[in-house]
């Protein structure tokens, strides 16, 4: 009722100011969410504004998977890591990839050819600023555009149809260390995009550009004053309370927060009835924690935000003053379920540092936060009335202090679970989580910041937990209870988005290669097929002249393809077991190519 | 001002002025100044120049070419590079930097000339690497000469 009313009330508002953007507004919005619902489309990153990347589609079933079989491919030309996945709108399909960030057109009424292509010229130098490989999680829709986020924080408008260049603008400067991976989201009037770059010290951001010329609606910072992160002291809550005034400032050393990190890598959602978008901020910059007291606010953090005027209406930050390089970036996914027993607008994000958070995704209220990895140890537990997670001294690596090697810390710095996309059943009610099972050593030391030079000041080494040897796990997570139900181990990390079906069947890919389809119910395997590279992207589905498709690129590389390509260590636990030199460069080799499965 | 920097600079400095004094002699010094082995190891447990190497490594190379230097999906493993290149043929492509960015690679190799970090521990970075490549060094963080157990 209220929130419908409040949208009502801005819409006058904003005819009342700019009419004629005001009427595209509402277009937009209502365009692209109906389109949305259509399991035939997928019209955004994660299929849907609430994340769940769960397909509507029946055709392909627990029974008949097993008969799943590749119908096409289609491979990109690009070597490097292939995240994120296509969309589909209408009778097209939009592929995208890491640098140099091509898209191509792909006409799926005539076996997929290719209608158009686009390359945009960048600057090479752009490639070393990139943490981990030059990845690029997808491009979106909407107005009948493609927008498409470069390597070089340029955000470009392609005419859908033809590939025209509409508008450019630039987001940030990559001399400095800021780039562009992350895939935009268009909400009502708008498209917003956030910044890559933790580890060279930018100011994190997320913006937002008017589809209809690229002008900047809005910028939000992750962290400064005020009125840079767009914050009301008395408005903006956080666990229940106001913020107050300079809650950002309060919680650095100086001037700090201008190269403070936080940057906005990770998926966006939205709920249209609340009118909020949701999306987190990642580590404070450097990774070497002594170096800048304070909890580091508000990087690690969820924000809510109101997309018409960026003004955030809830924060919770999770991992106060990091020390481990767990970024709160990981999608946040909108579910109405029951926690507890009880019917909630829930808010669920599996967090790099090991914890499920579920909040009240209208009032940012924490409900619950339980591991969703029995190895994580670095935290007891996350005290519910304070937010503040409960930090063992024995894995404080500010505790421990700069040139100290603190060991056997989990989960290691890729987090239980990095930015590959957990799936959501609304009928099941259950979440099935990509995983990674991955422990550390970090020593933190003093690190100086110049612009564009990496500032990280921590090294580590990457293992598995004491007694394992599998670095993954596939998991199905159920909320309501704050439990494991089942969990499949896998070799390597899972480094790929998941997907669901009505019919109980759960897919995700390996970083060795497969493409597979589970029961999810138990967990069973049901199906797999060897891609021609290792699995770093998501798994859509898709309708086509009345088939379900299945499609999902692969392409090795990313994080996963620096830390497992020659295999891990520590050398703590006596590791001599081949287990852990497994390299995946004995599995796997790179290079993009996009797979579409069926079961006819 | 950063202290840290400032010691490491003195220290670096007075590195260099002892090793040319000391040139000629037959000291641990002298055996470390060897461009065929040079790095000092004594039952597994390395100098600080390695170890300094090994973390200047982690801040500064580690994310493209791996833990280990054992390479990337993308970088080239330089336990395996370091068999063939000159110590002058590392230090000039850690300085200026390497592209090979064409319609099939995406490769650049960043020039660190300007980073202090990596300009000033040069001999190190290349010891660590060099003793990673001899295998003289196995993999993950090592132990410095009279560091405790634990
Ligand atoms: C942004 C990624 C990146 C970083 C950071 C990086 N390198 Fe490289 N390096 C590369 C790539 C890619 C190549 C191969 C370039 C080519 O194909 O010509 C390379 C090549 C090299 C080579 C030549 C290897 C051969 O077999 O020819 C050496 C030596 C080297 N790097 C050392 C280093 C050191 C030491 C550091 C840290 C100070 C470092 N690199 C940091 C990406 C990187």
């Amino acid at each position: 009722m209220k929130p419908s009313k409040r949208l009502f009330a801005w819409a006058v508002l904003l005819t009342g100011t700019a009419g004629v953007l005001g009427a595209g507004a509402a277009y937009a919005n209502d365009e692209l969410e109906k389109m949305s619902q259509d399991p035939k489309q997928w019209v955004m990153p994660a299929g849907d504004y609430a994340n769940q990347r769960h397909t509507k589609l029946t055709q392909i079933t627990t029974e008949n998977v097993h008969k799943l079989h590749p119908v096409w491919t289609f491979s990109t030309g690009v070597l490097r890591g292939h995240e994120g996945g296509p969309l589909v709108v209408g009778d097209m399909m939009y592929v995208h990839t890491p640098f140099p960030n091509k898209v191509f057109a792909l006409d799926l009424n005539n076996e997929g050819r290719i209608v158009w292509a686009y390359e945009p010229k960048q600057d090479p130098n752009v490639i070393p600023v990139m943490c981990c490989d030059t990845v690029n999680r997808g491009v979106a829709y909407g107005e009948g555009m493609i927008f498409l986020h470069q390597a070089d924080t340029t955000l470009v408008a392609l005419d859908a149809k033809t590939g025209k260049v509409a508008w450019s603008v630039k987001d940030d400067d990559p001399a400095k260390g800021a780039t562009g991976t992350s895939a935009p989201l268009v909400v009502k009037d708008k498209v917003l995009v956030g910044v890559s770059g933790g580890e060279f010290g930018v100011q994190g951001h997320m913006t937002a550009y008017n589809i209809k010329d690229g002008s900047v609606a809005w910028r939000a910072y992750s962290e400064g004053p005020d009125d840079q992160i767009l914050f009301d002291p008395d408005k903006t809550m956080a666990m229940g309370k106001p913020v107050g005034k300079d809650s950002s400032l309060k919680t650095w050393e100086g001037d700090q927060w201008k190269i403070g990190g936080g940057a906005t890598w990770g998926w966006i959602s939205y709920d249209p009835k609340l009118n909020l978008v949701y999306y987190g901020s990642g580590n404070p910059s450097t990774w070497n924690p002594s170096q800048r007291p304070g909890d580091n606010k508000w990087s690690m953090t969820v924000f809510a935000r109101d997309p018409d005027t960026g003004m955030a209406k809830w924060v919770y930050q999770m991992t106060p003053h990091d020390e481990w390089d767990y970024d709160g970036i990981n999608e946040m996914i909108l579910a109405d379920t029951k926690v507890h027993g009880k019917e909630t607008k829930a808010l669920v994000h599996f967090d790099r540092n090991g914890f499920a958070y579920v909040l009240d995704r209208e009032t940012g209220a924490l409900l619950e936060a339980n591991k969703y990895d029995p190895a994580v140890n670095w935290a007891t537990k996350v005290d519910l009335t304070t937010g503040r997670p409960e930090v063992v001294a024995q894995y404080s690596t500010d505790h421990n202090g700069p040139d100290h090697n603190t060991k056997g810390v989990c989960p290691a710095a890729l987090g239980s679970k990095d930015e590959q996309p957990a799936s959501y059943d609304p009928q099941t009610h259950m979440f099935y989580v990509p995983t990674n099972h991955v422990c550390m050593d970090y020593e933190p030391y003093k690190v100086t910041y110049t612009a564009g030079q990496p500032y990280v000041g921590a090294t580590l080494s990457m293992f598995p937990p004491k007694g394992d040897n599998h670095l993954g796990n596939f998991i199905a997570y159920d909320v309501n209870e704050g439990k494991i139900v089942w969990s499949d181990h896998e070799t390597f990390s899972v480094w790929s988005g998941a997907l669901t079906t009505p019919t109980g069947v759960a897919f995700y890919g390996t970083l060795d290669g497969d493409l597979k389809a589970v029961d999810a119910k138990t967990g069973k395997l049901l199906y797999k097929f060897k891609t021609p590279s290792g699995i770093i992207g998501n798994v859509n589905a898709f309708e086509h002249n009345g088939k379900e498709y299945i499609a999902v690129l692969s392409g090795v590389g990313g994080w996963a393809g620096i830390g497992m390509a020659a295999g891990l260590t520590g050398d703590t636990d006596g590791l001599g077991a081949v287990g852990a030199y497994k390299s995946l460069s004995n599995y796997t080799q790179l290079g993009g190519v996009l797979t579409v499965f069926s079961v006819e | 001002m950063n202290f840290d920097r400032v010691s490491r600079f003195a220290f670096a400095a007075a590195l260099s002025l002892g090793f040319v004094s000391l040139a000629g002699l037959t000291s641990n010094r002298a055996a470390r100044a060897d461009d065929t082995k040079p790095y000092v190891i004594e039952n597994g447990r390395v100098d600080k120049h390695v170890f300094n190497g090994y973390r200047r490594y982690g801040d500064n190379c580690l994310r493209c070419h791996g833990p280990n230097a054992t390479g990337s999906s993308y970088a080239p493993d330089l336990t395996d590079s370091l068999k063939h290149m000159t110590k002058e043929q590392v230090e000039e492509t850690i300085i200026n930097g390497r592209m090979d960015v064409n319609t099939a690679n995406q490769n650049v190799m960043p020039a660190f000339g300007t980073n202090p970090d990596v300009v000033e521990n040069l001999d190190d970075i290349y010891a660590y690497l060099k003793a990673r490549s001899d295998g003289a060094l196995g993999r993950g963080r090592p132990k410095q000469i009279g560091e405790d157990d634990d």
